[in-house]
């Protein structure tokens, strides 16, 4: 019998998770979104995505290589970043946008600060950022509307009257939440006008096809229910947690409600909240980016707080800020926050003496 | 029906199926005993016996060495043969006194008093530190100190721990079908020495018959009830349990069950208590779990202190397989020691062997974050900060993060995506924070 027995400090058991089934598990969670998002915009989309993994990998590679550490690109980190960058564009966009959005995700978001474990930024929603802010045209025109919602848009326009000249053009070219932010803007049109173009937005027809994807929208926003399988299945596996999507929708859900709509406060429909939440990303943010583990609180107080800021910074943004979206920047501007959300939320050990 | 529990845990596969059947078995007497003479909480007890000198079983071969100390007897009858260092089931080295038997299994004189209940609880007590009885759950707290509070410390609940959390194990539970009445005899002793009113013997949810038995017995105790316990670890974890079973909180920082007027005692304790009592016996054997996928006859055995882990393997006909690593103790509290050749002790409640692929383990890697630890922590804390913080050799940080406040129960690195040592770290924040702190 061989002599020699390993010795170590308990516990001598382990639950079989590592980092790379956990990451392994949050692609599996994208995949229905990226088939959705296939199955509207066509296969571009699915060569897009292909793009920006292969771009986030090799780029992950090269810098370990160069850094002289191990190469870990198995471990399925850089492959969520290369989707969630795809998930972040539109099908027309050309080959090289999420090639360069991934290079600058991994190389600025990531490797920079030492890699997975010690980055401050989502390095997706980082390279989201770097490429809004290089190629803002690209990243917003060419946006498309699948048949249904355009039609809903021509319907509910044709039946108004004294629109100005360039508001259908407004309309048809912008996304649903451009169009609610220029009806809160805009004081070209008549408040009948809004009022009648908001009951669209908010009716059912659009809230369902905004639901299950019937929608336009960047490759991996389009449908709300595909990204709740993913992230069901994750909750369900414990790699996500309630706190911070729960916190986040629910902030988004009150301030939208109370601040949300044309005429004042308390004047939204108990709609325009769904809307709010359906549109612009927040479903991906809220489950997928928000919860990145790295760049969110560890303690629970401090979940709860992040996803409250996130959902607040998202309704500022969209009923004040210049963008009509604001997912990806709220969380990026919480992300920086998380080192002192950790630091002022460390929870009281069990049996605290209260003094 | 009502289970109850403690806020955070985990659910490790409990694995007791290997062993949870096998009704104990009387082992035959060894050849050759070690009897160690730190196997407690306290200051090490005090031999009192030369090498050469003839002894029984029973018989007291070392003193407490204090207050907070147990005296020491020989389990064998048998010629002391070596006093000297040798290993210890918590892997250190320690003094022991070696008996080697005679085979005859002589004992000394015991006595059998069916009335000792009309003791009064100063006896009790000091028959229960004559038979150096302590906690045989694990940590070994002198049973004694334990049933002492200090002057205004009042004690109105005896918490009997059937829970047995640890996976593997099933020493306990054995005991509480086949030596039920004896517990609930030990521990009404318990609750007289303090004046208790209340007594409450807990028992996780996977033991059913266990709790149907102690219910069926206790069904005219007006004082006694049984309170299932969801099954969670670590649910036998004395503050966890205490919580679950009354409510209350023991106090952090250094706060004992007695701040909450609770004593906290393992089934097994009960026995020895009662044995103690009633018939003066010391605290010379004690039933032990041998288990493991690769253990042939996986099974629990009564055995005398002293023993070695060697003689017990082999009474459960060895290993299928090249053994990996001995674990002294459950798979989440318990220790890897490096031989087999260790003596059990009063605390041993199992004995594991795993496979070299069971025994394998991952690299540590970089934190995630992810923050699992936190969610899991029974105590509340922020393992992965504490971690963090020993790692950088700030102990001030690690200390105000709760570092002595950790139970060890394992469940932070049980639950860790990046493997990480988090218990060994800790272990080693808690071990620095209270050097500083002497110095």
């Amino acid at each position: 019998m061989n002599d020699v027995f390993a010795v170590s400090a308990a516990p001598h058991i382990k639950q079989k998770i590592s980092i790379n089934s956990v990451m392994w598990q949050v692609v599996l969670a994208l995949t229905p979104a990226l088939l959705i998002g296939i199955f509207f915009f066509g296969i571009q989309s699915l060569f897009l995505t292909i793009y920006a993994v292969a771009a986030s990998v090799f780029t992950e590679a090269l810098i370990q290589k160069f850094r002289k550490v191990p190469i870990t690109v198995n471990d399925g980190s850089a492959v969520v970043t290369g989707i969630l960058i795809a998930f972040n564009i539109n099908s027309s966009a050309p080959w090289w946008l999420p090639v360069l959005g991934s290079i600058f995700a991994i190389a600025i978001g990531k490797q920079i600060f030492g890699g997975l474990g010690f980055n401050i930024f989502n390095p997706a929603l980082l390279g989201r950022a770097f490429m809004m802010a290089s190629w803002p045209t690209l990243m917003t025109a060419g946006w498309k509307f699948t048949t249904p919602m355009n039609n809903l848009f021509q319907s509910s326009i044709n039946g108004l009257n004294n629109l100005p000249s360039n508001f259908p053009e407004v309309v048809t070219s912008a996304t649903p939440l451009r169009v609610v932010k220029a009806l809160r803007d805009t004081t070209q049109i008549s408040s009948d006008v809004a009022n009648t173009v908001m009951d669209n937005l908010t009716g059912m027809n659009t809230l369902q096809d905004l639901f299950w994807g019937n929608v336009g929208g960047v490759i991996g926003e389009v449908s709300a229910a595909a990204l709740l399988i993913g992230a069901a299945y994750l909750a369900w596996k414990h790699i996500i947690e309630w706190r911070i999507p729960v916190s986040y929708i629910g902030t988004v859900f009150v301030l939208i409600y109370v601040f949300g709509g044309i005429n004042g406060m308390f004047s939204a429909s108990i709609m325009l909240p769904i809307f709010h939440i359906l549109s612009g990303g927040l479903i991906l943010g809220a489950f997928f980016m928000a919860t990145d583990m790295v760049t969110s609180p560890v303690t629970k107080k401090g979940r709860l707080i992040f996803g409250m800021g996130c959902g607040a910074l998202t309704v500022v943004i969209r009923l004040i800020g210049g963008y009509p979206e604001g997912v990806s920047y709220s969380i990026l501007l919480m992300n920086i926050a998380v080192p002192l959300i950790d630091r002022y939320t460390v929870p009281k050990p069990f049996g605290q003496i209260k003094r | 029906m009502g289970f109850k529990t403690f806020p955070g845990g985990i659910h490790p596969h409990d694995n007791k199926v290997f062993s949870k059947d096998k009704k104990i078995e009387v082992m035959p007497l060894p050849e050759k005993i070690v009897i160690p003479l730190s196997q407690h909480i306290g200051a090490p007890s005090k031999p009192i016996v030369k090498i050469g000198d003839e002894v029984v079983a029973g018989q007291k071969i070392a003193d407490a060495g204090g207050f907070v100390s147990i005296p020491m007897h020989s389990s064998i009858s048998g010629k002391v043969t070596k006093i000297a260092q040798f290993n210890h089931p918590t892997g250190a080295l320690v003094q022991g006194i070696e008996i080697t038997g005679d085979g005859e299994d002589k004992w000394i004189e015991l006595v059998d008093e069916s009335n000792f209940m009309d003791l009064s609880a100063k006896d009790l007590k000091e028959r229960i530190a004559d038979a150096g009885v302590c906690g045989m759950g694990g940590a070994g707290f002198p049973t004694h100190v334990k049933l002492s509070p200090p002057e205004g410390k009042k004690i109105d609940t005896i918490i009997l721990n059937g829970v047995e959390c640890e996976p593997y194990l099933t020493a306990d539970y054995r005991i509480m079908l086949e030596q039920a009445e004896d517990i609930l005899a030990g521990l009404k002793i318990l609750m007289k020495i303090v004046e208790a009113k209340h007594g409450v013997v807990g028992i996780e949810a996977n033991k059913p018959d266990a709790i149907k038995l102690f219910k069926k017995l206790l069904k005219n105790e007006k004082n006694i009830k049984v309170v299932g316990l969801h099954l969670k670890y670590p649910q036998g974890a004395e503050k966890q349990l205490i919580y679950a079973a009354t409510n209350r909180k023991v106090p952090n920082k250094g706060g004992l069950p007695m701040d909450v007027s609770v004593v906290v005692q393992n089934v097994g304790t009960a026995i020895a208590v009662y044995e103690a009592v009633r018939y003066k016996k010391p605290l010379v054997d004690r039933v032990i779990t041998i288990s493991g996928k690769i253990v042939k006859n996986p099974k629990n055995i009564k055995a005398r202190i002293g023993t070695f882990y060697s003689d017990l393997l082999e009474y459960c006909e060895g290993t299928t397989e090249d053994i990996g690593k001995i674990i002294s103790g459950g798979p989440m509290m318990g220790f890897a020691i490096p031989s087999l050749e260790t003596p059990m002790t009063k605390g041993s409640s199992g004995l594991l062997l795993f496979d070299k692929k069971e025994a394998h383990r991952e690299q540590e890697n970089v934190c995630l974050r992810c923050g699992r630890c936190v969610d899991i922590c029974p105590m509340n804390i922020v393992p992965s900060f504490i971690a963090h913080h020993v790692r950088n050799d700030d102990w001030d940080s690690a200390e105000k993060s709760g570092v002595m406040d950790c139970i060890k129960c394992g469940s932070c690195a049980y639950v860790c995506p990046s493997h990480i040592k988090l218990i060994q770290w800790i272990d080693i924040g808690k071990i620095k924070v209270s050097e500083n702190r002497t110095n």
